[in-house]
């Protein structure tokens, strides 16, 4: 690999043509009525989206939304972009194979929490694995907002929905740790409310090159309302929450008491900062090819938000799957020169009859 | 010594042995020389169920059977006249389709009472007379490679191993087939292995040189070539010829190729071919499952490549979801289905036509989509290049159904001059169109426009969701979704204009019985009904390339018989659709054997229906 691991990865929207008209969020609307709940969390996603793409100065044409099916998937129908609402799980394989044919677009993918967890966890093992060129928004809601509120994988195990009346039995799936252990080379969480750390992620994640996964914590006010209410509460959410920040000691609290340390058992425990060596609060390295940190400090969810971390948890750089098709294309022209249909054609034993 | 020359008109061979024989490799090497040698030819392998079957069993045999002649013929024969049996399991799996007086060459080494036993014989049949009807050539073929070879510095096993070599060489000159390809073969082959190549080559003339010093075999036969329109030919199997004519429309289309599948047998040939053609900017991409296959190829195509995806019956059954996704949102993308015999994973290696229906219904909704069939290995080559001008001119997924036998089947092949071929217009909507939307459909057609992403001022979106009529937009109105429902059918429709009619083969135009039939079974009926003509009867012949639609004419065709009958290699699903739309009382032959129709049972069927008229 000839690049640096460094965090600004150059090159995931260098051959996307660029714009010199200068763009707002209004061009990126489009003449469609939004269909979400009133005070749904996806509207404060899509305004985020919607305000934050004139930053990166791509031409309208060359930017495609992808979805599957749920109510975080009807985003691509508010974009004014090229877009594709497909069907349900199946978004990130439509997405590679756009993605893998053209080099000249920014390709996003808008997916749920069950459109990508439960239907199409295949799919989305193998696009981060792959390091396919895409822009993964998971919105995560923790239900099944489409389909009028059934749990989802990732839920919390008890979960009382119109399913699962005596509460839910199946562990959930942290995505974050998904992602990282299916070789996520970009992976992030954020917030729907906070539209500045979303912007932050958005920006990062644009100019990844290779898969980026970005888990939006999503209200379903309707279904699920309240779900990440600990890390939106002004009163409790700086005590709780732990902004990653790459290269910075990992502090948190309203004020900044907290840190993190690695733990006896391997993993990483919370201590009061005023307590230890400060050479012992850990200093986040999303960078660091070797996962096992990032996989820590996704481990620090639990049920009750008392310490969720958000921000990049892993941004490393590897070819991306498309540049690599690209390159053996490449070389087989540069060796064997452009193919020629008459010579394939008569390729192999041949005999002529007069 | 001199022998003596008989002249044959046609000659079915079969060599079978255990999978790790090399039967595969002698058959289309025996095959090659054959081709080259100007025979027209037909060839069906049969593969082993099980990849690595207990040496000597029964369900470790391979074989391959080659029927080459003097005149054009149409399938690779019913009944073999030359059983070659490397080993007991082979002779026990195999026999019983030599007819009486056929020649059987076996290779004694190999019948010892530890083989004989792992397939159930209690005596030898090489001594104990149950071959008599049969004229048995019995020779050591493994021990005399293995004498032959003794001046080769290489492995006791190694040596054994060039057996088959032996065996083709001594067949090779029993026909008096040209020598020169397989030589060059072995050299490319083993040019890693010097020493290895050298044995192989001295197997392959000992074997030769055997058959002409030797008293065993006293006749020498010639089969002189077949006259064939002058042109450039080429073997070619089904599954090569198919990805070839995805590569031709590629290049007729000026579109890049997108391949997205899942290994599969018997389509995987398909995708391992395509991947060589990276230098034709052919993207093969090997999906985490048939979906995602499908799921990519559709990106593509969203894209403005050519998206294709190829599998057999149990992938379709997965790709159903997104086929139907490919009919709403109109974009164009080919379905290659290589059906083998199922239900579920039914017998992979084996062939069967019986996916026909799950192509044509197996969606909710209503989801028409055309469905293409090739008629023989070659004609794999025109089929997917038909299947992909139908797909890119109506913006719409196209089913092209293969099967088992035409993929690994292989036959002469006159090489298509490439300015001949069709010439596709992707017809890209262009930056700042007038009046652009993106389902305002061609009047002729009713196409939609294809507007791929980076097209300025065309920006829309599209999904499975109904849509209003021209416009696009998400619509519930119950009117428009009738309209658009008929729309997209009558658009499927629409391609009966644009299509050749079925022809009717009646040479004496006295027919009164009709056969028609679809895909692989194409040589089977024809020979069949060749063979009942020159026994003075009159019958006609159709086959159908386009199964979805119908050719416009083909009602008024089935009317104008007394008879139809409708060979299939299922259940009778072409009848079911030819009673439902035409109302004609077809008459079925159904038969799964996992194996093509014999003519012979096919000429006795269509007799019985002639004669009851
Ligand atoms: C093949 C298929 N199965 C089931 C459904 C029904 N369905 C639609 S959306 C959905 C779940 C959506 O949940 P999520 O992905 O979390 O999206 P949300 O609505 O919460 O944004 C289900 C089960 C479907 N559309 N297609
Ligand atoms: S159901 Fe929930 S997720 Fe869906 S639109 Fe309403 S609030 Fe949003
Ligand atoms: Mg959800």
């Amino acid at each position: 690999m000839s690049e640096q691991l460094n965090g600004t990865s150059a090159g995931a929207l260098s051959l996307v043509p660029k714009t010199d008209v200068k763009q707002t969020a209004k061009d990126f609307k489009t003449d469609q009525e939004v269909r979400w709940c009133p005070g749904c969390g996806d509207y404060a996603i899509l305004a985020a989206v919607q305000s934050f793409l004139p930053e990166l100065g791509l031409r309208r044409e060359n930017i495609c939304f992808i979805s599957g099916i749920g109510c975080s998937s009807r985003f691509p129908y508010y974009m004014n972009t090229y877009g594709f609402h497909s069907i349900h799980g199946r978004a990130p394989a439509i997405a590679t194979g756009l993605a893998t044919s053209r080099p000249d677009l920014s390709v996003w993918v808008v997916t749920g929490d069950g459109d990508a967890l439960s239907i199409g966890g295949n799919h989305l093992i193998h696009a981060l694995r792959r390091n396919v060129n895409l822009k993964i928004l998971l919105f995560n809601n923790r239900i099944y907002g489409l389909t009028k509120g059934q749990y989802s994988p990732t839920s919390e195990v008890g979960k009382i929905t119109k399913s699962t009346p005596m509460g839910s039995l199946d562990t959930p799936f942290n995505p974050i740790s998904l992602a990282i252990g299916a070789e996520g080379t970009f992976v992030a969480r954020t917030l729907d409310s906070d539209r500045k750390h979303l912007q932050s992620v958005l920006r990062a994640a644009a100019q990844h090159k290779g898969t980026a996964l970005v888990e939006i914590y999503q209200n379903c006010n309707i279904f699920n309302d309240g779900a990440f209410e600990p890390l939106k509460d002004p009163a409790v959410r700086e005590d709780v929450t732990i902004r990653l920040e790459h290269g910075e000691p990992i502090v948190f609290g309203a004020d900044r008491s907290k840190g993190l340390r690695r733990s006896a058992s391997g993993g990483l425990e919370v201590v009061n900062v005023a307590d230890v060596d400060p050479s012992e609060i850990v200093v986040h390295d999303a960078h660091n090819p070797d996962p096992s940190l990032a996989f820590a400090l996704s481990r620090l969810d639990s049920p009750a938000f008392e310490h969720t971390p958000i921000g990049i948890f892993r941004q490393v750089q590897r070819p991306s799957y498309d540049e690599l098709m690209r390159a053996q294309i490449e070389e087989a022209v540069e060796h064997e020169g452009p193919g020629d249909l008459a010579a394939l054609l008569a390729s192999g034993d041949t005999w002529r009859i007069d | 010594m001199t022998k003596q020359v008989q002249q044959l008109d046609r000659v079915i061979i079969r060599f079978a042995g255990d999978s790790g024989d090399g039967m595969q490799l002698t058959g289309d090497r025996f095959t090659q020389e054959t081709a080259s040698f100007g025979n027209d030819l037909s060839t069906l392998p049969n593969f082993p169920a099980e990849i690595r079957a207990p040496a000597g069993t029964l369900p470790g045999v391979s074989s391959f059977q080659l029927h080459f002649a003097d005149h054009d013929i149409l399938t690779p024969g019913d009944a073999p006249d030359v059983l070659v049996a490397m080993n007991p399991a082979a002779l026990k799996a195999n026999i019983g389709d030599l007819p009486r007086g056929g020649d059987l060459i076996v290779n004694t080494d190999e019948f010892t009472k530890r083989n004989l036993a792992k397939v159930g014989y209690d005596s030898n049949p090489l001594e104990d007379g149950s071959l008599s009807e049969y004229r048995v050539h019995a020779l050591p073929l493994t021990s005399m490679t293995v004498e032959a070879l003794a001046g080769f510095d290489i492995t006791k096993k190694d040596a054994e191993r060039a057996k088959n070599m032996f065996a083709l060489g001594l067949l090779s000159w029993l026909y008096h087939r040209p020598t020169e390809g397989t030589l060059a073969f072995l050299e490319r082959k083993f040019a890693k292995k010097p020493e290895i190549m050298k044995a192989n080559i001295a197997a392959f003339q000992a074997g030769w040189n055997y058959g002409e010093t030797t008293e065993t075999f006293s006749v020498q036969y010639e089969v002189k070539p077949a006259a064939q329109p002058a042109g450039l030919y080429r073997n070619i199997t089904g599954n090569m010829a198919l990805a070839y004519g995805l590569v031709a429309a590629g290049v007729r289309s000026g579109l890049p190729v997108f391949l997205g599948s899942y290994p599969i047998t018997p389509a995987s040939d398909i995708l391992h071919e395509l991947s060589k053609h990276k230098r034709f900017g052919v993207r093969t991409f090997q999906a985490e499952d048939e979906i995602a296959a499908i799921g990519a190829a559709l990106g593509a195509s969203f894209g403005g490549s050519l998206g294709v995806t190829t599998t057999s019956g149990p992938g379709v059954a997965l790709k159903s979801e997104t086929i139907g996704l490919a009919v709403a949102t109109e974009l164009p993308l080919v379905i290659v289905d290589v059906q083998r015999a199922g239900p579920s994973t039914g017998m992979p290696t084996k062939t069967e036509q019986a996916d026909l229906l799950q192509v044509m219904f197996g969606r909710n909704g209503e989801a028409p989509v055309p469905v293409v069939a090739p008629r023989s290995p070659s004609d794999c080559f025109d089929a997917a290049l038909e299947a992909a001008r139908i797909a890119i001119k109506y913006r719409t997924p196209v089913v092209l159904l293969s099967d088992g036998y035409l993929a690994n089947g292989s036959e002469p092949w006159r090489i298509p001059d490439v300015e001949s071929l069709p010439k596709i217009d992707p017809g890209f909507a262009v930056p700042g169109q007038e009046d652009f939307a993106p389902f305002r459909r061609d009047p002729e057609t009713l196409a939609r426009p294809w507007a791929i992403p980076g097209t300025a001022g065309l920006e829309h979106r599209i999904g499975g969701l109904e849509k209003s009529d021209v416009t696009g937009n998400i619509s519930y109105d119950p009117e428009n979704h009738d309209t658009m429902v008929r729309l997209r059918q009558a658009k499927i429709d629409g391609i009966a204009s644009d299509i050749a009619p079925v022809e009717v083969d009646d040479p004496s135009g006295r027919a009164r019985v009709l056969v028609i039939g679809w895909g692989c079974t194409y040589g089977s009926i024809a020979a069949a009904v060749r063979e009942l003509r020159a026994n003075g009867r009159h019958v006609a012949h159709a086959h159908l390339r386009h199964l979805n639609p119908f050719p416009a004419n083909l009602g008024e065709v089935l009317r104008s018989y007394d008879k139809v009958v409708v060979p299939e290699i299922n259940l009778g699903q072409l009848a079911l659709l030819l009673r439902a739309k035409y109302l004609v009382d077809v008459i079925g032959y159904n038969r799964m054997r996992g194996l093509p129709f014999t003519s012979e049972e096919l000429a006795g069927v269509i007799q019985d229906v002639i004669d009851s008229e």
